[in-house]
């Protein structure tokens, strides 16, 4: 209980200070809406807000979801072989060093309206991330214990799989935590481009709409998103890697 | 046991190759316990990569059980500095280790991994995660993880420099306990004097760049031995050994 009181503290603190802000100034609620404007178009349009939760968490998760597959896969490429390292390693890190926001529109261009285009944006923010913790996290198998596995006679796939993966669980899931992070980021974007539903396309819309309330709550939905996102991938570490729970704490 | 014949080992460097090893010439007989000592850099830890066929030799040749070494052998057991356990698993689990890699059946070692286990007072830690247990007492882990196959030889890289001074007098102690009741061929890299005469038949000092065996000194005194004058006296000659060899370079 005491652990929860500083944070709910703090939220209630910030949050009677914008409602505070909005009364004091008499700041107008298409400018600045008070918390309970937001709270009233939770009542008011809550299935219609869920409906499109429900779009974006799918498109953030199955994008995740690619890129923990394709990102943990090029990884244990680039860890094993030398000449993948030097080939394909540059070329990860020009195309993360374009901004993902300008790849949206022609990701439209290509892919249209639907899911797929933000998808695939959510790929491409979570990807590198993903790759780079991984790949670093197997390179940094202690040398005794690859002595140990070489003594012991381990192939390639035992030494693989029984110390030089699991070993390097702990730095995977930075990776993965800072991904999470990213994927509603991009998610989002990939919605603001050009979208027919989610949370992001509700927001542009409102905007156009001056409902600003709407755009609030669609913005809340998407937070309350990522950090249950962020939070669940935290247990699943705690629950899987009890023991590494001194070192990355 | 262990037959160490001519041999070197020259390492690729940026600036020219370093000769770690020269001309060495050892043999190790059955239950024998040898010490390496010398300063660091002076290649012994390479002489037991060699010996345990992780790293080739570039001249010579060691052979171990009258066999060749090509590369690492089952009857070789290995222990480091660190206790390189693995952190995921159980102490049982990770004394195991070396059975289930070697693919030897685990239920038939399962007793002997309890028995190591309490015979180096880690009884009632089988089910702890390594991070649960002190710096000793995970050393401690390593050591009956080497000694699960019941291996001829046991080869160790200065297995107690990380360890505070008490608890390495303690399981320097044990390891001489364990010597007395298995007869395990075993060759210790220390750079620590006292160690070398504490647990060791006899004692090659090497000197450095390129590593060369200086002198081999036998410990003639019985076990259990405990660091006391008889012990002292080895342990001068040696410190003089060394110290000679550092004011010969320098001339």
């Amino acid at each position: 209980m005491r652990n929860w009181a500083p944070p709910l503290a703090g939220t209630a603190l910030a949050v009677a200070a914008w409602w505070l802000a909005t009364v004091a100034f008499g700041i107008p609620p298409y400018i600045l809406p008070a918390p309970p404007d937001v709270l009233a178009v939770f009542g008011e349009h809550g299935g219609y807000l869920l409906d499109q939760t429900w779009v974006t968490l799918a498109e953030t998760l199955l994008g995740y979801a690619l890129a923990v597959a394709a990102g943990v896969l090029i990884a244990v490429l680039i860890a094993t072989f030398r000449t993948v390292e030097q080939s394909v390693y540059p070329l990860l890190i020009a195309v993360n060093a374009v901004p993902k926001v300008a790849v949206a529109p022609i990701l439209v261009v290509w892919m249209g309206f639907g899911q797929l285009p933000k998808v695939v944006m959510v790929f491409l923010v979570c990807f590198f991330p993903i790759v780079i913790s991984t790949a670093t996290g197997l390179r940094s198998t202690p040398a005794e214990l690859i002595e140990l596995s070489r003594s012991l006679r381990a192939g390639w796939a035992r030494s693989f799989l029984q110390v030089r993966f699991p070993h390097a669980l702990p730095q995977i899931f930075v990776g993965l935590k800072v991904a999470i992070s990213l994927a509603v980021i991009g998610a989002v974007i990939g919605e603001f481009v050009g979208a027919e539903a989610g949370l992001g396309y509700v927001i542009v819309q409102s905007g156009a709409a001056a409902d600003t309330a709407l755009a609030f709550a669609a913005m809340a939905l998407l937070g309350a998103m990522s950090i249950a996102l962020f939070y669940i991938l935290a247990a699943l570490e705690h629950l899987l890697l009890p023991w590494a729970r001194e070192t990355t704490a | 046991m262990i037959e160490v014949s001519g041999v070197s080992r020259v390492f690729p460097g940026r600036s020219g190759a370093v000769t770690a090893l020269q001309g060495i010439d050892l043999r190790v007989r059955e239950h024998e316990s040898v010490a390496v000592i010398g300063r660091s850099g002076c290649g012994k830890s390479t002489l037991l990569r060699l010996i345990a066929g992780l790293i080739p030799a570039t001249g010579g040749q060691v052979r171990v059980a009258g066999e060749p070494v090509t590369g690492p052998r089952p009857d070789v057991s290995l222990m480091f500095q660190r206790p390189a356990l693995l952190p995921w698993r159980t102490v049982l689990g990770n004394v195991l280790l070396p059975v289930e890699f070697l693919g030897r059946s685990k239920a038939a070692h399962l007793d002997r991994a309890r028995e190591l286990l309490n015979l180096a007072g880690l009884e009632g830690f089988e089910r702890r995660l390594p991070h649960e247990l002190s710096g000793g007492m995970q050393q401690r882990v390593a050591l009956c993880r080497s000694l699960i196959c019941e291996p001829k030889v046991m080869l160790m890289d200065e297995p107690f420099s990380a360890l505070d001074a008490l608890t390495r007098e303690e399981l320097s102690a044990e390891l001489q306990r364990i010597q007395l009741e298995n007869t395990t061929t075993t060759v210790l890299v220390t750079h620590s004097i006292e160690e070398a005469v504490l647990l060791a038949d006899r004692v090659v000092v090497l000197s450095a760049r390129p590593g060369r065996v200086r002198k081999i000194v036998e410990i003639d005194v019985p076990r259990p031995r405990s660091l006391g004058e008889r012990l002292a006296g080895y342990g001068a000659e040696l410190r003089s050994l060394l110290v000679e060899r550092t004011r010969g370079s320098a001339r």
